[in-house]
């Protein structure tokens, strides 16, 4: 180690961390090490984050002294190495991986491990990233503050009691904590970006198919999208880079590169650009901090150069409620495979006849939890004949209003702007008898995946009302990923000059910080 | 557009593959009446002439060329089964008796 201590370098980013891999300043073992001990110290206990449901610490540090070795030995090996090899990285518990379990934060598959990797886990493989374990997540992906966890829930760090937002809330707690750099997330309503926007980390849900869905347990098909989970706009560029690509796996990938995204992320620049604010996307039902967090991201970018527009996409309105249909209809189709025969649980009916459709009975009713068995049960309602045109048919429907919209909304603006979430983090247990007031919180970012378009969620400072994280939204025509690296970019550092630095050097130090012995004897003097 | 009542949740439930108790079919009967009413408005968004998205990017023919790819051998399949017999999955009766 250098002058480094420990707790600085975990807040490093990972394109600093990559850096000093590079130049020899640390290497990937004590990397790793130092993100596995943070581990160890705010992870666990009943005041823990537990953002983790599984560490794999053997293969991870196995990795990273791979990767130490090959930079040790020097020559075509390491020139070959990728920009970010020894870079460690948590994986959210919805993509299957070899050597670790899978559990979709369900009771279903508890101790289930898959016999193949996902292709976003061969191409973490194949850059040499160690990966520091599988992050908590509501089951199988359905919920708004992984409070649907059969594990139990996750906490925000900026305030244990609260929700660090979902479903991807595993993976945003981990990379706000310092527990991880980067963390690979899902996203089918808004599960990378609203837990983004809560704990004042970065989330990209990528152009649907830009990222292989395969290996990605389903929720909803046509909506589920991979992304990347960091703490600046740069990092998320570079990991969507190792990340994405056509994969013959999954039919629905596309071909298109894609591999613009870092240089866009390092080139920001706004001049000129129209960006649009979504009528429809803030104002009534936003809290003030929030309203005021997104006026200042507006005149931030208008005095560099930003050119700010109004459009309206009218039929927004319809989003939540069609959302609501197509989402349980393919959740319904996509749950029915755990069924007690090829994986997972299997619960034996406790009296009566042993026949098979029993065992599935006993089996779904006690491996689900109610979140599940709700969007179930409405999908197989809006699928059922008789109601399949007026709910399902509908909805798929207003997905053609909804691209017309955005269609509309991109013939005057380059890219669009919105709040992420209507609310900062509200506390654990607030909504969680209220599964339409939990909806909600997708508000703003459901839009973007009912129209395949991809969205990026950024800290945009803290609510005055509770200093809690607010989350800017920016949206980009379909492939135009770039375009949100590039103004995302701007806006981040613009933010931060404010600052005085990065959003989460604001966060509250975490109780247990500094007083564990792991930390202590790793070197660390915080 | 009907209301979804109790038995409804029960006939959907059987359909599902999900046994539920007579506590359980209220308390989603309640929740499912609440999001269902809030998902009506969704019938009234588009006229007859509005087509259908069922794919958010259109891709026409995605096709691989006709080769055997990656397989997994029996070994590998069962690796996960709650129970299996000479390389089989195994299940109990998939006929009721009586």
């Amino acid at each position: 180690m250098t002058e480094l201590n420990n707790s600085e370098l975990i807040r490093l980013s990972a394109a600093q961390l990559a850096a000093k891999l590079a130049a020899r300043e640390v290497t990937s073992v004590e990397v790793t090490q130092a993100y596995l001990d943070r581990i160890a110290l705010v992870d666990g206990g009943a005041d823990g984050i537990h953002a983790f449901l599984h560490v794999n610490a053997e293969e991870a540090l196995a990795v990273a002294a791979e990767v130490d070795a090959i930079r040790a030995a020097g020559g075509a090996e390491e020139e070959a190495l990728h920009e970010l090899a020894g870079v460690p990285i948590a994986v959210k518990d919805l993509i299957v991986t070899i050597g670790q379990p899978t559990t979709a934060g369900s009771k279903i598959l508890e101790g289930w491990h898959s016999p193949y990797d996902a292709t976003v886990i061969k191409k973490l493989r194949a850059a040499k990233m160690p990966i520091l374990g599988k992050t908590n997540l509501d089951e199988f992906a359905m919920g708004s503050s992984t409070e649907h966890s059969a594990y139990g829930p996750t906490r925000n760090p900026w305030d244990l009691d609260r929700i660090p937002g979902g479903s991807g809330g595993g993976s945003a707690a981990a990379v706000a904590a310092f527990e991880a750099p980067l963390a690979l997330g899902t996203d089918t309503g808004g599960s990378i970006r609203q837990p983004g926007a809560v704990t004042g980390t970065v989330g990209m849900k990528p152009t649907y198919g830009a990222v292989s869905r395969y290996g990605a347990i389903a929720m909803a098909s046509s909506l589920d999208q991979i992304g990347p989970v960091s703490r600046t706009v740069l990092d998320s560029a570079l990991l969507q880079e190792v990340i994405g690509g056509h994969d013959p796996f999954d039919s629905t990938s596309l071909t298109d590169p894609f591999d613009t995204l870092v240089a866009a992320a390092k080139t920001g620049n706004v001049t000129g650009m129209k960006i649009g604010i979504v009528k429809e996307l803030h104002g009534e039902g936003y809290q003030a901090g929030v309203e005021n967090r997104f006026n200042e991201s507006l005149e931030l970018l208008k005095e560099a150069g930003a050119e700010i527009v109004e459009v309206s996409c009218p039929n927004f309105k319809y989003a939540l409620g069609a959302y609501y249909l197509i989402m349980p209809s393919e959740v319904s189709s996509n749950l029915a495979k755990f069924d007690g025969v090829r994986y997972g649980l299997r619960v034996l009916p406790e009296d009566g006849p042993m026949t098979i459709e029993r065992v599935m009975a006993a089996t779904r009713a006690a491996g689900f939890g109610d979140e599940v068995k709700r969007r179930i049960i409405l999908g197989t309602y809006a699928l059922s004949a008789g109601y399949y045109d007026a709910y399902y048919g509908s909805a798929q429907k207003v997905r053609t209003l909804i691209q017309r919209d955005f269609d509309a909304a991109f013939a005057q603006a380059d890219v669009l702007i919105s709040p992420t979430a209507p609310t900062t983090a509200f506390k654990l247990g607030e909504k969680l008898d209220d599964p339409l007031a939990m909806y909600l919180n997708d508000v703003a970012t459901i839009p973007a995946n009912m129209a395949g378009i991809p969205g990026l969620s950024l800290p945009g400072g803290l609510a005055d009302e509770d200093g809690l994280p607010v989350g800017i939204q920016l949206l980009a025509p379909a492939r135009e990923d770039a375009r949100l690296y590039r103004v995302g970019a701007v806006l981040e550092s613009l933010l931060e000059e404010k600052w005085g630095g990065p959003l989460l050097a604001k966060a509250p130090e975490l109780k247990n910080a500094g007083l564990g012995t792991a930390f202590n004897t790793a070197g660390g003097s915080n | 557009m009907a209301a979804i009542n109790r038995d409804d949740v029960a006939h959907l439930a059987r359909l599902a593959h999900i046994e539920m108790s007579a506590e359980e079919l209220d308390r989603m009967a309640g929740e499912l009446a609440v999001i269902v009413d809030s998902v009506k408005s969704v019938s009234e968004a588009a006229g007859d002439d509005v087509p259908a998205t069922s794919h958010p990017i259109p891709l026409n023919n995605v096709f691989r060329e006709d080769v055997v790819g990656h397989t997994f051998t029996a070994e590998q399949a069962l690796s996960g089964a709650p129970d299996s017999f000479e390389g089989r999955f195994k299940v109990p009766a998939i006929l009721d008796e009586d």
